[in-house]
């Protein structure tokens, strides 16, 4: 890709060139509607982040783009192709093309830290022994952790099962790595650490990142643009600055943290005086 | 992911005493060869009722077992039950006019052959025919005998004389088992 | 009205089940093939369902053989037919005892591990990170899985009837002093190669049957620890009832 190793941040690129879109989708789980009119564009080569309150569907997304369910309707486009209408051979030969991180490291339990990131070379090339040995070692030594290769998985801290599984995630070089909740239950350490890995991996790399969480400080940092999801569609989209200033209340909301706005406090219930008065 | 030398080993070791095991039940359980050890010769014996006698059932003589029920089949000419037995090699004394009778093992037991020698200063070789034969014990012939005899005797008969069931011409029926 | 309600409720989800294991079971023998291309993942869970049960399989197969003698010779004797516990002995294990007792035994020790063991792969989220790689995990983690079991389970069944046999010979010869001499040949006389091929393909059928619900379990599991732990008694129950009816099924044809 065209970004220099050396430099912080690529000169933003045309609005067009964006490697992953969703259009127009609607979808619901078991008849309850979780989008009704969802558009993104997940511009190439930038870290983007997608944040919104709990249950708004931040799992779904990620599963519509990365072709694990369908649409009700509208489209999900990786590259410009159609990701929920693809046979089951193109969809892996697709899905080699992302790496992803799932909330708890999701790493083989039973294999250790080297087996694990060699696992996605060992399934998919054949690649001689040595050569995956240096790239198992040479992903484990970006993310610090060439020293722990033999340890098991449950011999892990969490922030370090995580760096194992973005090793991991990289190990095929993707052109989109997906990050879900990648903060979530961290210390300040460890998130610091994997802050740094993002961004590193991005620029460095030369990469794509979409990364869903609510850690809202971390991805202020972090994100050249954000979405906010709330009720089945975009309720926000842009840079941080525009986001903190934006004049939708939910945004507003989310953004600064509120207790009560309209994600409200008070779970729906009768009347309280009249609740009292009738036990 | 590759497994270990250790896992190799005893999944190895499994699958052999698996088939071990298996060779085990074949061989020692079903009625495969006599397991004689070595030669043996094989006689005939004729029988008008055989009983539950089946093949691979001892032959023994003095209670102890000398061979083997190999087959057994229905000669339609004769009306009789083909029994060939085959006898180890090593008990080659046995005199042509033996006494070849069906015997129970207990009360459910299994059927076998006992043999009664004779008198005769020759042998029984490969190929030789048991002449004297008793047939399986039906108890329906014997209850016959009896009421036949006892009512002979209430006719005053002092004769007697059953020689066991085989000069009956009685059907040949198989006894309850 | 409410309680048939329910019972059409209950027959509509046993049916859904039915089809649903039905077409699971199409699935993973579309993946049982390539599997077997992998064969060093075979080996490691035949390992894991057949070497690792050896020795409860074992230690049961003797007592049950015990056992058997002990009953045997008693309600034989009372007809003078003590001879006949080879034989007894014999068809009792080689044709009921044994495939049912290993498969019970099976289901609890390698069904289970295997129920847990998917189960656990599926609420940490480790299958479908497979299937984020691109690695479909049916072929690289149930089919072999359930070939391990399909292979382990008549071996482990043969194992089994021949300790058992050992274990009434135990009693009656060693300990009751029966006619050694009678109660093999008797035994020999009466059982016959077919019988033995009736005890192993039921230890077959049970097997693809045992391994079957353990893996299909586990991959459908809710992914919580409960959801686990629900599977796997799931499993047992569910393979010792579909044991037993088998059972029944194939002696009818086989008899």
């Amino acid at each position: 890709m065209s970004s220099n190793a050396t430099s912080r941040k690529p000169e933003p690129q045309t609005a067009q060139d964006s490697i992953v879109e969703v259009r127009d989708v609607h979808d619901s789980i078991g008849g309850r509607p979780i989008f009704s009119g969802l558009n993104l564009q997940i511009q190439r080569g930038r870290i983007t982040a997608i944040m919104g309150p709990s249950g708004t569907g931040k799992t779904t997304l990620l599963r519509l783009m990365t072709g694990q369910i369908r649409p009700d309707s509208g489209q999900v486009l990786f590259d410009g192709i159609d990701v929920s209408n693809l046979s089951t051979r193109d969809l892996y030969a697709l899905r080699r093309r992302m790496g992803m991180l799932f909330q708890n490291g999701a790493l083989l339990t039973d294999e250790d830290v080297f087996e694990n990131v060699a696992f996605p070379l060992r399934e998919h090339t054949d690649l001689p022994e040595a050569l995956i040995r240096n790239i198992v070692l040479t992903k484990l030594q970006s993310v610090g952790l060439r020293g722990a290769a033999r340890l098991m998985p449950a011999e892990l801290s969490g922030g370090m099962a995580r760096r194992v599984a973005l090793a991991r995630a990289m190990a095929t070089d993707p052109e989109v790595l997906i990050y879900d909740e990648p903060f979530t239950g961290l210390d300040p350490i460890s998130m610091g650490m994997i802050v740094r890995l993002v961004r590193q991996m991005n620029y460095a790399l030369g990469i794509t990142s979409i990364v869903v969480s609510h850690d809202v400080e971390e991805l202020s940092i972090l994100a050249d643009s954000s979405y906010i999801i709330a009720g089945g569609k975009v309720a926000a989209s842009g840079s941080f600055v525009e986001l903190k200033d934006h004049d939708s209340e939910i945004v507003h909301q989310f953004i600064n943290g509120l207790a009560d706005g309209p994600v409200a406090f008070h779970y729906p219930a009768p009347d309280y005086y009249e609740d009292l008065l009738a036990g | 992911m590759r497994p270990t030398r250790t896992v190799e080993f005893s999944t190895g070791l499994f699958v052999l005493l698996g088939f071990a095991a298996l060779f085990f039940l074949v061989t020692q359980i079903t009625n495969r060869e006599l397991a004689t050890n070595g030669k043996s010769y094989g006689v005939v014996a004729l029988f008008e009722n055989i009983g539950s006698l089946k093949p691979g059932a001892a032959v023994s003589m003095a209670g102890v077992t000398v061979g083997r029920v190999e087959t057994i089949s229905y000669d339609q000419q004769q009306y009789k039950a083909v029994v060939h037995m085959r006898i180890n090699s090593q008990f080659d004394k046995i005199p042509k006019d033996s006494d070849a009778s069906i015997m129970t093992s207990g009360l459910l037991g299994g059927q076998y052959i006992g043999i009664t020698p004779g008198g005769d200063e020759q042998y029984l070789k490969q190929g030789d025919r048991i002449e004297f034969v008793q047939d399986a014990f039906v108890l329906e012939n014997l209850i016959n005998q009896l009421a036949s005899t006892f009512l002979r005797r209430d006719q005053g008969s002092a004769d007697s004389g059953n020689q066991g069931g085989n000069q009956e011409k009685a059907p040949a029926q198989e006894p309850k088992k | 009205m409410h309680f048939l309600r329910e019972l059409w409720d209950n027959v509509r989800e046993f049916v859904t089940t039915v089809g649903s294991v039905a077409l699971f079971f199409g699935r993973v023998l579309a993946q049982l093939p390539r599997a077997f291309l992998r064969p060093s993942l075979v080996v490691e869970q035949v390992h894991n369902t057949g070497a690792l049960s050896l020795v409860i399989i074992m230690t049961c197969g003797l007592f049950v053989g015990m056992v058997l003698g002990l009953t045997g010779y008693d309600l034989l004797q009372r007809f003078g037919s003590e001879e006949a516990l080879g034989t007894a002995g014999a068809l009792a294990v080689v044709k009921e005892l044994g495939p049912v007792v290993t498969a019970l035994l099976f289901a609890g020790r390698a069904g289970t591990a295997l129920a847990s063991e998917i189960g656990l792969m599926r609420a940490t989220d480790q299958l479908t990170a497979m299937e984020m790689m691109a690695v479909d995990p049916m072929r690289r983690v149930i089919a072999p899985r359930f070939a391990g079991g399909i292979i382990a389970m008549p071996l482990l069944t043969v194992i089994f009837i021949a300790i058992g046999i050992f274990g009434v010979q135990l009693v009656g010869v060693q300990q009751f002093k029966v006619d050694a001499a009678s109660f093999w040949s008797q035994m020999r006389s009466s059982v016959g190669l077919d019988d033995i091929m009736e005890g192993v393909i039921k230890g077959c059928v049970f097997g693809v049957a045992c391994s079957l619900i353990a893996v299909y379990e586990g991959y459908n599991a809710t992914p919580t620890a409960e959801g686990v732990g629900r599977a796997t008694t799931r499993t047992v129950v569910i393979s010792a009832v579909l044991t037993l009816i088998l059972d029944y099924i194939l002696t009818a044809i086989m008899l």
